[in-house]
């Protein structure tokens, strides 16, 4: 294109060339801190260079000189529109090196709050994809989802957000049941009404439609070169999903349907996410209905700290406590590579271990680097107005992206 | 199997298919924590990953990770998690390298390692012979160092601020205010080594005893006229004023 146009000048003799601009860091579609670094012709993207690592904070660097357990939260702070599936796979690594059981009560819990979490990722992922290529009033809506969410997060851990409540052999505290009552009569009630209101707005909307559909098709072969993982290789037609493939916790006793796309434009990756948020209501009834009663964390006093009324009455609960926050737990030497379905696709903590109370390394696997990086074959060809409606099917968070 | 982490099963016969596929590349297969970890020769990398993608059906690069093990020589471990969509299985496959030997890139066989190898460049600093796009990826334009190496301090060298008076942000050495506090957790029957601060003498003083130092005349005591004139040299000093001067 520029080629024709420098042989052919338009008025008089001035040129028109390509030119690059900035697309943020400071930008409100852009998701957090992205510069995106585009070379347009006229409206059209001839290539984007995305430049990350703006919210780097060194998480990698900090998990070494932690203990296992002062290493947990640092995970809320990676993904923080789903912090409980960033602690997922890290507790479920130490817990494979160490191989430690979970009580069932426990599993059922990280599994119900695993998918609220989906829920609370995937309704502010659609809210942004609906903000960024124009709508106002679902997202309101879908914030209100988010907002009962996040009260539940308090309920269950004292935070809304950086909840630290999956630790390693279960979670932190037993839940009371009037949350659960409250959870399963929001998910009878409320959740579906405000939810299926909102996408009433959308999914059939003309305009909507004329922004995704049909926007940065990925196929199969590219979405597995690429490392695509969660919505973004469902959404190319490949029904892949680790909860289904390779179930942890207690999904493989869930039933539930794995949504794919037919054309693996924008439209298909936010309508699988929009069909997941549905198929996350069913399994978070199904846990709640399956439920048992029981510990919620292992008694294993060597890695879960004791009850509070216990360590009143024992010289030995007192001692182990102490232990467990001062020194932490040893974890055998070895190394892992877990990865769990976090709501963005697949989140992966690598983890050796050298003996100590501190991990040697820590790798996370985050699935917005593979997905950004595709984003320049994606976006090649389109106008720039549709860099926002890609950006938003891809679902980034830069608390993960950077680490 | 007792934890609750993803269940893989590992098909029957895939160590044999890896061992046939990769032959004389191969430098050792294990199996620890249900996991399979293949150990394989740097150069031969490229040829290994295709393999494994056709012949063994890996057909996605999940993820790339440095290690750093300074006691060694090689220094560095390169970490490449495998993934088979068909066979529902995952491999590791690892390589060593120093940051003087660079590894080949898989960008041709994935491209998504692109900036899984630009991470580990930035982190390591390990090179990657025909990556195109080898620049930095997570750390500030213009750092230099490779911060998740063992010896690169956790503070880092740098510090960045505004300043008002040059109304511009500025990079000025760390300055801690309190040092950093690394508690060593090994227990005293598994040989940890307490260092008092200040008593770092007393390891040489067991070392000096082994040659006991002998003195014959006076002189060799260091006492006598020229130490007496020292320690009154010493002693009489200018009176100090102290307190407030107003």
């Amino acid at each position: 294109m520029s080629m024709q146009q420098d042989l052919a000048p338009t008025t008089g003799d001035e040129v028109i060339q390509n030119y690059t601009i900035n697309f943020g860091p400071q930008h409100p579609a852009a998701h957090g801190v992205l510069r995106l670094v585009m070379e347009l012709d006229g409206e059209i993207v001839e290539r984007l260079d995305p430049h990350i690592g703006l919210l780097h904070r060194g998480t990698e660097k900090l998990i070494e000189y932690k203990t296992y357990l002062q290493a947990l939260p640092y995970f809320d702070r990676l993904d923080y529109a789903s912090p409980m599936a960033m602690e997922h796979s890290y507790v479920l690594a130490v817990e494979k090196l160490l191989d430690l059981e979970v009580p069932l009560r426990a599993q059922y819990l990280r599994v119900l709050f695993a998918e609220l979490t989906r829920i609370k990722n995937h309704t502010l992922n659609i809210a942004h994809h609906i903000i960024d290529v124009g709508a106002m009033t679902p997202p309101l809506w879908l914030y209100e989802i988010r907002e009962d969410i996040m009260a539940f997060y308090e309920r269950a851990s004292g935070a809304r957000m950086h909840a630290a409540w999956f630790r390693p052999g279960g979670v932190h505290q037993d839940v009371p049941l009037k949350l659960l009552t409250d959870i399963a009569e929001w998910l009878d009630d409320r959740m579906p009404r405000l939810f299926e209101d909102a996408m009433s707005l959308v999914v059939d909307n003309r305009i909507f439609k004329q922004r995704n559909v049909d926007i940065a098709i990925v196929s199969k072969e590219d979405a597995i070169k690429w490392g695509f993982s969660g919505p973004m290789i469902r959404g190319a037609g490949i029904p892949w999903d680790i909860r289904k493939s390779q179930p942890y916790d207690v999904y493989d006793r869930m039933e539930f349907d794995i949504p794919v796309g037919t054309r693996g434009d924008c439209y298909d990756r936010f309508m699988v996410r929009v069909e997941e948020v549905r198929q996350s209501v069913r399994i978070m009834k199904q846990c709640l209905q399956q439920m048992p009663d029981g510990p919620v964390c292992s008694d294993d006093r060597k890695v879960a700290p004791p009850k509070r009324a216990e360590m009143k009455q024992s010289m030995e609960a007192l001692i182990h406590h102490f232990k467990l926050y001062t020194e932490g737990f040893k974890v055998p030497a070895g190394s892992v590579y877990v990865a769990t379905e976090s709501p963005k696709g697949e989140f992966g903590v690598y983890l050796v271990a050298d003996g100590s109370n501190r991990p040697y390394r820590c790798k996370i696997r985050p699935t917005a680097f593979s997905h950004l990086q595709a984003m320049d074959f994606m976006s090649r060809g389109h106008m720039l107005a549709d860099t926002t409606a890609i950006l938003g099917a891809l679902d980034i968070v830069f608390g993960e992206c950077d680490r | 199997m007792s934890h609750s982490a993803p269940h893989i099963q590992t098909p029957d016969g895939t160590v044999k298919a890896i061992l046939k596929a990769l032959g004389k590349y191969l430098v050792s297969i294990e199996e620890t924590n249900h996991e399979v970890a293949v150990h394989i020769h740097r150069d031969a990398l490229v040829e290994c990953m295709i393999r494994l993608r056709d012949d063994c059906e890996y057909q996605q690069l999940m993820e790339i990770a440095g290690v750093d093990w300074p006691e060694r020589d090689p220094r560095f471990e390169i970490v490449y998690c495998l993934l088979s969509l068909t066979k529902n299985h995952r491999i590791r496959v690892h390589l060593t390298t120093n940051d003087d030997e660079p590894v080949p890139s898989v960008t041709g066989i994935w491209p998504v390692a692109g900036w899984l190898e630009r991470e580990v460049f930035d982190m390591y600093g390990v090179l990657f012979s025909g990556n195109a796009d080898l620049r930095r990826i997570l750390t500030d334009y213009g750092f230099s160092g490779h911060p998740q190496r063992k010896d690169f301090p956790l503070s880092g060298y740098v510090e960045l601020r505004y300043s008002e008076e040059e109304k511009r942000v500025k990079y000025e050495p760390v300055q801690l205010a309190q040092d950093f506090r690394n508690f060593d957790f090994l227990s005293p029957w598994e040989g940890a080594d307490y260092v008092l601060p200040g008593d770092e003498k007393s390891n040489e003083v067991a070392t000096q005893q082994a040659t006991p130092k002998t003195t014959d005349v006076a002189k060799q005591t260091g006492a006598g006229k020229d130490a007496n004139k020292e320690a009154v040299k010493r002693t009489v000093r200018k009176p100090k004023v102290t307190g407030d001067k107003a």
